[in-house]
């Protein structure tokens, strides 16, 4: 990606067009801990989003308030041009469960502890949303699926279950669940932190490949490394807010916000 | 002694299996109910709002603090002080799932409890409903871990259904009973019930440990850890 590129989804990022997601004043807050503090964050089609940041401060909430695993107690999320959530006479209001459902179906989540279906072999792991949600004939969603599979390295694994593969293999089996689904958007919760660090670069090496082809995704992630050089856009969020965004080399290399400057300083340590 | 209860045998012993075919029913279909009830109180305790809660809550303990055997008198000589009158055979079945339906409804709730949240995470990210999300990963995982405990229940049933001979229900125990009070012969009579017992309670748990065999699905049977391995070193 280009720094000129990197650069430019920035101004993008304000318009409406161009952007899959739009999030406007988020709030979440559990009990009396408000993790949320209004975020307001454009995710631009066709590039790669990252969300960084201390543990704690909020990243996985925002990307678990975006498919509504966690339902936002304010703010608006608008996906494809659909409101999913809004504020209205200053009450927050949110779209019918079919809608989220729907919605949830065009962006896929890969989640840092697999979650994969462990009463199903590895190639209906992939078919099940596809023949179930999206109600596709069998034959179809099991041609689709190996395909997908062989892409991601994993075809011989066809007829095994989750607890026969390592965790690399795992994920990559949760990568090819996602785009399996055919989704707007991939999002990413760590999903190498899990690993073994000898199996994260598969498993890099396959979000990689999905970045070239122009996919939208949203990582939220501990790799600096792979943020730097994957990455269209960088959000710094701490404390339930994003505190500073902005082309990977402009956070990596000139970061302005006091705590971001500490956070890249602990990393490189 | 011998001799005369080799002649017992071939003379009351049809009897007494008519007795045990009434068990039988009685058992199996009081445990199909059961497990039902156990079911639908389980995911209404789960799932349902508080006042649903705490009524199935309740249920649960009152069922499980009152003998079984008192359950069965109420059912069959107190209800009809109220207008409800039900033949023994039905009091017997109603009483049964009841009582085994309040147990089973723990078991199920403790083994869709321990379905990890994540699994539950994955099926909602992929846009299915709850109720798809309970249908297709999270149920077919929990019974699978209820199997064996459903298993040790039905033999207990089988085996507790007994004491429904107090409510003049005409299965196994009642039967070598009304053979007694004609014979006076308790001790073989006694002993010809309790072979009968053991020999259905025995090849009972030897089906549920076929079952259950059946039930474990590759992904939980010995083994798989030595292809963990290997399939993690290949990685």
């Amino acid at each position: 990606m280009s720094m000129s590129q990197a650069a430019s989804t920035q101004k993008t990022a304000g318009k409406p067009d161009g952007a899959v997601v739009t999030i406007r004043g988020l709030h979440k807050r559990f009990g009396t801990l408000e993790v949320l503090k209004g975020v307001d964050l454009t995710i631009p089609e066709g590039k790669v989003t990252f969300l960084i940041g201390p543990s704690g401060g909020g990243k996985s909430t925002v990307l678990r308030c975006i498919n509504f695993l966690e339902m936002p107690t304010a703010g608006e999320i608008v996906f494809a041009g659909e409101k999913l959530c809004f504020e209205e006479n200053g009450r927050f209001r949110h779209a019918p469960e079919s809608a989220l459902r729907r919605a949830r179906s065009h962006m896929p989540m890969v989640f840092q502890h697999f979650n994969l279906f462990a009463h199903r072999t590895v190639l209906e792991n992939v078919t099940e949303g596809p023949v179930i949600v999206q109600g596709k004939p069998k034959a179809q969603a099991i041609e689709e699926g190996r395909a997908v599979l062989e892409r991601v390295g994993l075809l011989d694994k066809c007829d095994a279950y989750p607890a026969q593969l390592s965790g690399g293999q795992k994920q990559r089996v949760a990568i090819a669940r996602a785009v399996a689904m055919q989704p707007r958007i991939i999002l990413f919760d760590e999903p190498t932190s899990a690993l073994d660090p000898e199996l994260v670069s598969g498993v890099l090496d396959t979000i990689k490949a999905l970045a070239e082809e122009g996919r939208t995704m949203v990582v939220v992630s501990h790799e600096m490394g792979f943020a730097r050089r994957l990455a269209d856009q960088v959000h710094f969020v701490v404390d339930g807010v994003i505190a500073e965004s902005g082309a990977p080399a402009k956070i990596f290399d000139s970061p302005e916000n006091e705590r971001l400057r500490g956070f890249i300083r602990s990393i490189l340590h | 002694m011998v001799d005369y209860f080799l002649v017992l045998i071939p003379r009351f012993m049809p009897f007494l299996l008519e007795g045990a075919v009434v068990t039988l029913e009685l058992s199996l279909i009081s445990m199909v109910f059961a497990i039902l009830i156990g079911l639908l109180v389980a995911l209404g305790r789960i799932a349902g709002g508080r006042v649903l809660g705490g009524l199935l809550a309740a249920y649960v303990e009152v069922w499980r603090n009152v003998p079984l055997i008192v359950q069965l008198l109420v059912l069959y000589f107190s209800l009809p002080e109220i207008g409800i009158t039900l033949p023994g055979f039905w009091a017997g079945v109603l009483g049964l799932s009841l009582n085994v339906g309040a147990y089973l409804s723990e078991v199920f709730r403790a083994a869709i409890i321990s379905i990890e949240s994540g699994q539950r995470d994955a099926g909602l990210s992929i846009g299915m409903s709850r109720a798809t999300v309970y249908r297709r990963v999270i149920l077919p995982q929990a019974l699978r871990i209820a199997v064996p405990t459903i298993g040790g229940y039905f033999i207990s049933l089988l085996k507790d259904s007994s004491l429904v001979s107090y409510i003049a229900v005409n299965e196994l125990l009642r039967n070598g009973m009304i053979v007694i009070s004609t014979t006076f012969r308790s001790m073989e009579i006694y002993l010809m019930v309790a072979i009968v017992y053991f020999v259905m309670s025995f090849i009972a748990s030897r089906l549920v440990f076929r079952v259950e065999r059946w039930l474990t699905p590759a992904y939980l049977r010995a083994g798989s850890k030595v292809q963990i391995q290997q399939s993690a070193s290949k990685a």
